[in-house]
This record gives structure tokens, C-alpha cells and sequence, in this order.
């Protein structure tokens, strides 16, 4: 078990691993964007008191999901490589940050458009709103540090020093709607309890998060890849891999 | 202690050393904080009373009373212990209704009246299509155990 | 049939909210795609060219 687990944290062979499995999750999640987004679009009823404007939610919940599940995998990967040197984590991070930036300004964009119909606003400074949007700024920062550090080493050990240092956000957007009084209402589906959802609303949602999140792997995946490009070009494995493509396509 | 162990021991203390003071922090401004004060907030003198606050509650069924002439609308909020009038000149949010939560933001006149400059509707996060929800009025259950 | 592609299009008067949120959703989820395939297109393809025999980094 932690063989295979070392194995695959060499970069050659993640690489490998990777280009493996990008199709498989591409494809899955494609047909569940299909699936999802007809059950969410056309089969789910509207709602009682928001009527057809709660269809936001099969674009808003899956990205905010995917906002916090980024960070997370970000800082993973920081911690993997400053605490076990393990130069994939810097990769992972690195591919994750740009992908979390994303998400994370598609569910504020989202909850705006959601909030002004149903709230009367764009826009309210209530603790959850106001924490997602730090984690909007935490990538940023990331980000900014990427671009700003020549080296490529020194930017990803600063970059994943913010990134574990920032994980302190996450637990504060989460419980943000307990904690304080805030104008977004508590969580619909939490880990004890059933859902405060009929079924036939919820299915769409579950499918929509899951085809979110496998597309957010097949992107990681493809992102990570290219980073151990850059990372390893020197790398002997990675000139065999080259030399290899190019032959294959006739020399020019 | 191996290099590792003690990356991990830094790591770690960070990390504790951060969500500590975030916490302390957090709860130094718990106040401020808070997007709203509820009825009983204002009953026990808590809101700001010179300032503009934000008051959240439900509407009572019943007592929303509407100008016949102009946008002006009067209605009363509860947090199920307290109640607090409030009245309002302008376009109210599309989920405005009876029995709905909203918050208003505004302040205290001397008369202990909440005249708000502005109402947003808060929603709950029960989603459920109108059939399930006319049925569940008839029958309560654990969709409908709201406070 | 026309009368209930309407009704759907309208989306109960909340058009103008609901189809930008996923107009959104997909314009970020194929760019996040496009972008990311394209630059390790780009990358294989420069790195490649580097590495024929007889190229030498200036």
C-alpha cells in the first residue's frame, strides 16, 4: 500500500497515472453535466417560496463545494511538500490554485445573481459571504506569489506556507451560518440529519456536485501535468517522453 | 527528533498558532459580527440606539399593514419571544411575505419604532416544491419543524 | 410546444438571474478545460522542438 503510494508520488510516474485517468474523468463527468443539468433544468420542480429562481443552486452549490474542496487540496499539497519534501505536493498546489480561484468567483458571481431576486441584494457583508470572499483572496494571494517569485522553488514554499497557513478559513465559512447571524441561510444538507430538501430537488444537486467535482480532478490532473513538465524538464524520463511523442509524429 | 518530525512540529504549531489568535480575534469582534440583532437584542437594550442596526425576525402573520396611496408598509417582526414594529417606505424583495424571516436595516425611533431604510428577505434552507409544501401544512413533519 | 418552450425560457420571470448563473457556470467550466489542454499542448510541442537533437538553448 504505501509502496504503491511512493510509487505514484514520483512525478514520472504520476505523469503517467495521470494521462491514464484524464479521459475516464473527463467523460464521466461530461455525461453528468448532461444528466444533471436536464434532471435540475427541466424535471426538478420549482420551488415553493423562491419558485424557478432556486435553479441557481445546481450551479451555485456545486462551485461553493468546490471552493472549499480546492483550498483543501492546495494546502495538502503544501503541507506534503513542506513537512515530507514531496516535490508532487508543490505540483498539486500549484495546479489546484488557479482552478480554486475560479470556482470560488463562480459562486460569489452565482449568489449574487441568486441574492438579488431573492434577497433584494447583490451584495451583503454577513460573515459568510464575507469569508468566501477572503478565500477568493487567498488564492489571489497565492497566485501573486507564483508570478512574483522568479524561482520556481522559492515561490511554491512561500506559496504553501499562505496555503496551510490560510486552512484556518475554511472551518470559519463553513460554520459561519451557525456561529453568526447571517443573511445566508444554514446549510440544506449537513453530515447529521436528512437534507431540508424533497428528493426530487436533491438528486439533480448531488449529480451536478459530483460532475463538478470530477471535472475539477480531470482539470487538476491536466494542470498538474504541465507543472511537472516545467518542473522536470532537465529530467531524463521527461526527454525519453518528448523524443518519444515527436518521433511518433514524424520528424520534421 | 528527525527533520521531518520537527517540519511537522512547525507546520502544526502554525497552523494552532493562527486558528487561535483568528479566534480570539473572531471573538473580540463577535458583535460586529453579527449581520443582525433580533427583537429580544432590542428588548434587552442591546442594539445601538444613535446608529444604524439591522434587525432580523419574522413577519408576524397579520400585521402587515399597507399604505393605500404609497409604497409605505408597516409590519411587525418576532423572534418567537420578543416583537418589534417596523415600517418601511420603498420596493420590498420578491420573497416579502407573511411568516417569512427578513431583515431590515434602519434604527430606533424615540418612540421604540424601527423605521428601516431598507428590507431584504432571508429565506430558510428548506426546498421543496408547493404540493409537499400544501401538504406538509395539513400534516407537520420534519420539513415543517420550523421555529 | 412553443407556449411551454416560453414558459421554460422565462424561467417564472427570473431569466435575466437564472441563465447568466449558468451561462457562467459553463463559460468557467470551458475555459478552466480549453486553457489547461492548450497549454500542455503548447508546452509538449515547445519542449519537444527543444529537445531535437541538434537544438541548443541560446
Amino acid at each position: 500500500m504505501f509502496k504503491t503510494l511512493h510509487k505514484y508520488a514520483s512525478p514520472m510516474h504520476f505523469f503517467a497515472l495521470a494521462r491514464a485517468l484524464t479521459p475516464w474523468l473527463f467523460g464521466i463527468s461530461l455525461v453528468l453535466f448532461g444528466v444533471g443539468l436536464v434532471w435540475g433544468l427541466f424535471l426538478a420542480p420549482a420551488d415553493y417560496q423562491q419558485g424557478e429562481s432556486f435553479r441557481i443552486i445546481y450551479v451555485h452549490v456545486p462551485s461553493a463545494w468546490l471552493s472549499m474542496f480546492a483550498y483543501l487540496v492546495m494546502a495538502g499539497g503544501g503541507a506534503l511538500s513542506l513537512v515530507w519534501k514531496i516535490k508532487l505536493g508543490d505540483v498539486i498546489a500549484r495546479a489546484a490554485a488557479p482552478l480554486g480561484a475560479s470556482f470560488t468567483a463562480l459562486a460569489l458571481v452565482t449568489g449574487a445573481l441568486w441574492g438579488k431576486p431573492m434577497w433584494g441584494t447583490w451584495w451583503v457583508w454577513d460573515a459568510r459571504l464575507t469569508s468566501e470572499l477572503l478565500l477568493l483572496f487567498l488564492y489571489l494571494g497565492y497566485l501573486a506569489l507564483q508570478s512574483a517569485i522568479e524561482d520556481r522553488r522559492a515561490a511554491a514554499r512561500a506559496g504553501a506556507v499562505l496555503a496551510v497557513v490560510g486552512i484556518v478559513n475554511i472551518p470559519i465559512i463553513h460554520y459561519s451560518v451557525v456561529w453568526w447571524s447571517t443573511l445566508h441561510q444554514p446549510a440544506t444538507i449537513t453530515k447529521m440529519g436528512a437534507p431540508t430538501m424533497a428528493t426530487s430537488m436533491l438528486i439533480p444537486l448531488l449529480i451536478m456536485a459530483f460532475a463538478f467535482q470530477l471535472f475539477f480532478l480531470a482539470l487538476l490532473l491536466v494542470r498538474a501535468r504541465c507543472e511537472i513538465l516545467e518542473f522536470e524538464q532537465r529530467a531524463q524520463w521527461v526527454k525519453t517522453l518528448l523524443g518519444a511523442s515527436d518521433q511518433s509524429r514524424g520528424t520534421r | 527528533m528527525t527533520p521531518r518530525r520537527r517540519r511537522m512540529w512547525t507546520i502544526g504549531l502554525l497552523v494552532c498558532g493562527m486558528a487561535i489568535a483568528t479566534a480570539l480575534i473572531l471573538k473580540a469582534f463577535q458583535q460586529n459580527l453579527m449581520y443582525f440583532y433580533s427583537p429580544g437584542d432590542i428588548a434587552a437594550g442591546k442594539a445601538p440606539s444613535n446608529r444604524d442596526f439591522r434587525i432580523g425576525g419574522m413577519v408576524v402573520k397579520g400585521s402587515v399593514k399597507r399604505d393605500q396611496k404609497t409604497l409605505a408598509v408597516r409590519f411587525t417582526l418576532t423572534d418567537y419571544a420578543h416583537e418589534t414594529v417596523v415600517t418601511y417606505d420603498g420596493i420590498l424583495p420578491d420573497l416579502f411575505r407573511e411568516g417569512q424571516g427578513i431583515v431590515a436595516n434602519g434604527r430606533l425611533n424615540p418612540a421604540g419604532l424601527f423605521v428601516a431604510s431598507e428590507v431584504l428577505a432571508k429565506h430558510d434552507e428548506k426546498y421543496m416544491p408547493p404540493e409537499i409544501a400544501a401538504s406538509l401544512k395539513k400534516k407537520p413533519s420534519n420539513l415543517d419543524n420550523a421555529p | 410546444m412553443m407556449a411551454s418552450l416560453r414558459d421554460f425560457l422565462v424561467m417564472g420571470g427570473y431569466a435575466s438571474f437564472v441563465w447568466p448563473a449558468y451561462g457562467l457556470g459553463v463559460l468557467v467550466l470551458g475555459l478552466n478545460g480549453v486553457l489547461a489542454l492548450r497549454r500542455e499542448r503548447y508546452l509538449l510541442r515547445e519542449m519537444a522542438k527543444r529537445n531535437l537533437p541538434g537544438y541548443r538553448v541560446a
